[in-house]
């Protein structure tokens, strides 16, 4: 069997952060296992531009923003596995995985790092009425076939939901000669970033229809019309609202999921609301040496926070695979709950041992509707260490606070953190 | 004197600053809103001279990895330009191999402003 100091799956922004971070400091052996025949992931496909503005300080678009960080992988001497499928990983940390070049590879991972990204949600999850034409397709898929192949899905496009590639691919469509009748949104706000409405949206006059979902796919071989609905506060279509839009395509823009196959069969807890692992201020999920980073963890809005992030799981995946090498225990964690609260979602980490968290910790968290005019608080059992007005707060932007290691320590024993919205 | 006030929202980074320019007599007196530099400059120009960044692939000839290679122009050019630019880019393509920043195609619609690779391939 293969030894690695590190195992990293998948080689996506968050895997290659991740492993880059891993090899710093000491020369341990880091392997990414990639399914695809190249790295960068996800971000081969997001030609547009608005990437690294945080990491860079530039606006770089996908493609540029992950060959800097591949070209720094393999400076840092990171090792590949690429066109290998993972099919497992055991709790002890053994990762199989099979490929057509090497047949099935066993490596025994020091640590490993979840970093398999995400998959959007498909039609099938959504329900809709009418037969199963040709010119259905997830946004991510056309994206593909028009970035990567060089090909349009179609002419005459309905997108349903606004999340941010359904919006992207609003206007590559609108750009690639194709007209756009509309943008669909089921809830009554937006599940992307504004600055995405303003320039793909309303730089195109494409209509966004907010509490309006498709109720109809008409046509048997190819759509040739989908039929759109107002829906009430209950989010059910509202008869009598129905307008047809002659279309040969209808886009998906609903929701991604963190495909965590694999963490389930490593036996790793996976949160309800996340839909991925449960983590603490390490990063590191219900099972130990095995730490998660990226969309698998929790879909982000904003590759540069991917990357902050994957870097911290790499440094703490290397520091475990370290103490198994040198036969050393790690300390002994004392593990506080976070609490969401007040509208607030969920956060990443889900707990914090104030003894073994840096200086500064970064909390991620998403709400769960609008907000204006609100405070994000944080309580140390009763006590408020922290309040930070914002002027809206919103579902589709991912947030943030940093928590003082200094703060946790001088509360002396604590059973609870909670993050909770307030009037401001 | 006439005063006009403006709302955008600013498109430079994620954060989408709500922006608020003030015009006089149809020249900018005031931008507020914004959070860092460039969303002043991006304020004064969307009001003006609106100009964007477009991205698009082409088609790449004698590539083993790739059959199309994203593209993007290398700085802003006239929001009116955008589908010019598009037209433009039409026809080209790129010969392997190709590295990022190549041109792959000069002054592109007469901007003055250059296509360029974004990948390698």
């Amino acid at each position: 069997m293969r030894h690695a100091d590190v195992v990293v799956i998948g080689g996506g922004p968050a895997g290659l952060a991740a492993a880059i971070a891993a090899r710093q400091g000491a020369d341990r052996s880091v392997l990414v296992i990639e399914r695809d025949v190249k790295l960068d992931g996800i971000l081969n496909q997001c030609i547009h531009n608005g990437f690294g503005l945080i990491t860079f300080n530039e606006e770089l678009t996908g493609p540029e923003y992950a060959a800097r960080f591949e070209q720094r992988a393999r400076e840092a001497g990171v090792d590949f596995l690429l066109d290998s499928m993972v099919l497992d990983i055991s709790n002890d940390r053994v990762v199989t995985c099979v490929s057509a070049g090497h047949g099935l590879v066993q490596v025994q991972a020091g640590a490993v790092v979840l970093a398999m990204g995400c998959r959007e949600r498909p039609r099938g999850a959504l329900n809709i009425p009418g037969f199963r034409p040709a010119g259905v397709y997830t946004a991510g898929t056309a994206q593909r076939l028009v970035n990567i192949e060089g090909l349009m899905p179609g002419r005459e496009v309905v997108i349903l939901g606004s999340g941010d590639i359904g919006l992207i691919m609003a206007r590559r469509m609108t750009l690639e000669g194709a007209h756009v009748a509309c943008v669909a949104e089921l809830m009554p706000f937006s599940g992307g970033l504004k600055r995405n409405i303003v320039q793909c949206l309303d730089d195109f006059q494409i209509p966004l229809l907010l509490s309006h979902t498709v109720t109809r796919v008409e046509g048997e071989k190819r759509v040739e019309a989908v039929w759109v609905s107002e829906v009430d506060e209950h989010l059910r279509p509202i008869p009598g609202t129905e307008v047809r839009y002659p279309c040969d395509t209808l886009l998906l823009s609903v929701g991604l999921l963190p495909e965590n196959e694999l963490s389930r069969q490593a036996g790793v807890e996976l949160s309800r609301v996340t839909r991925g692992p449960v983590v603490n201020e390490s990063l590191e999920t219900s099972v130990p040496g095995i730490f998660a980073c990226g969309n698998v963890l929790h879909v982000h809005d904003l590759v540069d926070y991917v990357s902050q992030e994957a870097a911290v799981a790499g440094a703490h995946a290397a520091a475990f695979a370290d103490a198994q090498a040198a036969g050393r225990e790690l300390a002994a964690a004392h593990e506080v709950p976070v609490e969401a609260a007040g509208g607030i979602r969920y956060t990443v980490p889900q707990s914090i041992d104030p003894a073994r968290m840096p200086d500064r910790l970064t909390v991620r968290f998403r709400v769960g509707g609008v907000y204006e005019h609100r405070a994000v608080c944080v309580y140390l059992d009763g006590e408020r260490i922290l309040r930070r007005k914002r002027d809206i707060l919103v579902p589709g932007q991912m947030e943030q606070v940093d928590l003082r290691r200094e703060d946790l320590l001088a509360h002396g024993t604590l059973d609870k953190i909670t993050l909770t919205l307030e009037e401001a | 004197m006439t005063e006009e006030k403006r709302r955008l929202t600013c498109i430079r980074c994620p954060r989408g600053c709500a922006l608020e320019v003030t015009l006089v007599d149809g020249v900018v007196a005031t931008v507020t809103g914004n959070s860092c530099r460039r969303g002043d400059v991006y304020a004064r120009a969307e009001v003006t001279n609106p100009t964007r960044v477009v991205t698009s692939s082409v088609p790449v000839a004698g590539s083993a990895t790739a059959h199309m290679v994203s593209v993007k122009t290398a700085g802003d050019v006239p929001k009116g330009a955008v589908f010019s630019v598009m037209e433009a880019l039409r026809d080209v393509t790129v010969q392997a191999p190709v590295r990022i920043g190549d041109v792959a195609l000069a002054n592109v619609a007469g901007t003055g402003v250059d296509v360029v690779a974004t990948r390698n391939a």
